[in-house]
């Protein structure tokens, strides 16, 4: 296979490192080895300016304070760190939490792990364009309420939730706004201040940095935030968050965010421009529906369900040429489709159907034409292979025929 | 997770995709599977009345690569062999000449279903008797 030659259209999974970020970086693995925490020589000064750059520029793309930006590993440990964290050092004000069924498993899962502890937990169901319900969100808050945790834009669909109106009901009530933010810094204006949010996680893979390293911003005032730290050790980041810090990373999550903060208003207006394109001339097939609320998501993705074709059956007529995900269950081990396209409301068997395409820094227009034309083709070979697409056809209703569920 | 030559030649050459004329005494059809679980297959026989040999057998599938390959798989086996050796066609021969890995163990399964429902299918509509 030739590698180089795929198009790549997963951005919301990863993306590949800019290469002005790996050229920040590699410094930081030879001559600029120190540890950060050595404050006696200047190895350790050295490491601790690039980090201290890197804070700046982290703190910067979000309209935070350098002090509020906690280095993780990832966005998985910042989520951990924030609703554990909270859930510990609040436990004497309340025990619930509200969050939403279309979070990520790094949000849901450690919901379920602290519902185990007695921790109470909400899970808002979302709306058919998958934005939450701000009346029902304001219906499920109680005394005990100590934290409202809802994802910045959904990794799936895209589908961004309206935070300033999160934080404002947050405010009223007096508890803390946390987001996993990881699919949204970066790529569309992410401020702190102006959206109320207290507390918000994401890591540097998704915005053209390194695997390995994520923030975790924790307010430090209006009101001061404070988590309890999930791992014992040396005390680094203001004690939240022990282990020697991974400089390399850190240098090249501050780079990347330099250049999101710079370049992100150009790269908004080009992707949104090449995604509405893909999606306007995929659409020109038959029996396509968009996924998710078609204003208010991301610029550069668009989930799309190709009704009576399977999605990884799809996925394998081109998989030579274009990569992109599917919400099938053909693609997971559990055989279960995408539970955040059945949170929308949408039927099993259009979950089975759908494809993400996410676009990102690197992709051309002539690429995007060229994966247009694969999907296209191997839509339709997959219909002249699809027994329900010839009862469509033949004006079956497929809804009346009593299916065999094995 | 990489897929198998075989299940890839069968998916990028199907065999024997079509329709037969369901509504021909001599056609039996089989539909398993359900659109809410991802995978639908159709497989249908054409048997010759005098020797009881399935002589023609076509499919269609909504489902993926293995699923597809699966089917096309079982309508190559089914030509040429009589309706009780058609029967006698297990979901495991098709796991192994596929080398299916666990998690597509039930795309044989759907198509072990779709040869015996076909074969019902027939013989309910000659009153031959069923199993």
């Amino acid at each position: 296979m030739e590698f180089q030659k795929l198009i790549y259209l997963d951005h919301n999974a990863t993306t590949p490192t800019d290469k002005r970020v790996v050229d920040a970086m590699l410094p930081y693995f030879t001559e600029r080895f120190g540890n950060a925490a050595s404050r006696n020589h200047s190895f350790g000064w050295v490491a601790e300016e690039g980090v201290d750059y890197a804070r700046e520029q982290v703190a910067k793309l979000l309209n935070a304070d350098e002090r509020e930006i906690i280095f993780t590993s990832g966005a998985t440990e910042s989520n951990n760190l924030a609703i554990k964290g909270v859930a510990d050092m609040y436990k004497s004000k309340g025990n619930h939490i509200i969050t939403a069924t279309t979070e990520h498993k790094a949000v849901l899962d450690t919901c379920k792990a602290l519902e185990k502890q007695g921790v109470e937990v909400t899970y808002l169901e979302v709306q058919r364009d998958g934005r939450i319900d701000l009346a029902q969100l304001e219906a499920a808050i109680r005394p005990s309420t100590i934290l409202i945790s809802i994802m910045f834009a959904n990794n799936e669909t895209g589908v961004i939730q309206d935070m300033r109106a999160i934080g404002d009901i947050c405010e009223k009530h007096g508890i803390l706004f946390m987001s996993d933010a990881t699919q949204a810094v970066g790529k569309i204006p992410v401020d702190v201040e102006a959206l109320g949010i207290h507390l918000l996680s994401f890591t540097a893979h998704k915005m053209y940095g390194p695997k390995g390293v994520g923030v975790l911003y924790v307010r430090r005032k209006n009101p001061r935030v404070k988590v309890t730290a999930q791992m014992d050790g040396g005390g680094h980041e203001r004690g939240m968050r022990s282990g020697t810090l991974n400089v390399p990373a850190i240098v090249g999550l501050g780079k990347a965010a330099e250049i999101a903060r710079l370049e992100m208003q150009d790269e908004m207006a080009r992707l949104q421009k090449l995604r509405d394109k893909m999606e306007a001339d995929l659409m020109q097939l038959e029996e396509v529906v968009l996924n998710g609320n078609k204003e208010h998501r991301m610029p550069h993705v668009t989930n799309l369900s190709f009704k009576h074709v399977e999605g990884e059956g799809l996925m394998m007529t081109f998989n030579q040429k274009v990569a992109v995900s599917s919400g099938s269950a053909c693609t997971s081990a559990s055989l279960e489709p995408s539970y955040v396209l059945k949170a929308l409301g949408l039927g099993d068997d259009l979950a089975h159907s759908s494809l993400r395409l996410s676009l990102g820094r690197f992709t051309t227009e002539q690429e995007v034409a060229d994966a247009v034309e694969a999907i296209k083709n191997g839509v339709n070979h997959m219909r002249s292979l699809s027994p329900i697409w010839e009862m469509y056809k033949e004006g079956v209703d497929l809804s009346k025929i009593n299916w065999e569920a094995h | 997770m990489a897929y198998s030559e075989k299940v890839l030649d069968h998916f990028n050459n199907p065999r024997n995709v079509g329709t037969l004329n369901k509504d021909n005494k001599n056609v039996g059809t089989g539909l398993v599977g359900a659109p809410e679980c991802g995978d639908v297959m159709r497989l249908q026989i054409e048997v010759d009345e005098e020797t009881g040999v399935i002589r023609e057998a076509k499919f269609k599938t909504f489902g993926c690569g293995s699923a597809i390959a699966s089917s096309s798989l079982a309508t190559e086996w089914l030509k040429g062999k009589t309706l009780d050796q058609a029967q006698g066609i297990d979901n495991m021969d098709i796991v192994e000449e596929l080398a299916l890995p666990p998690v597509k163990i039930h795309c044989s399964v759907l198509a072990e279903d779709a040869i015996k429902a076909a074969i019902k299918d027939y013989k309910t509509k000659n009153g031959l008797a069923t199993e």
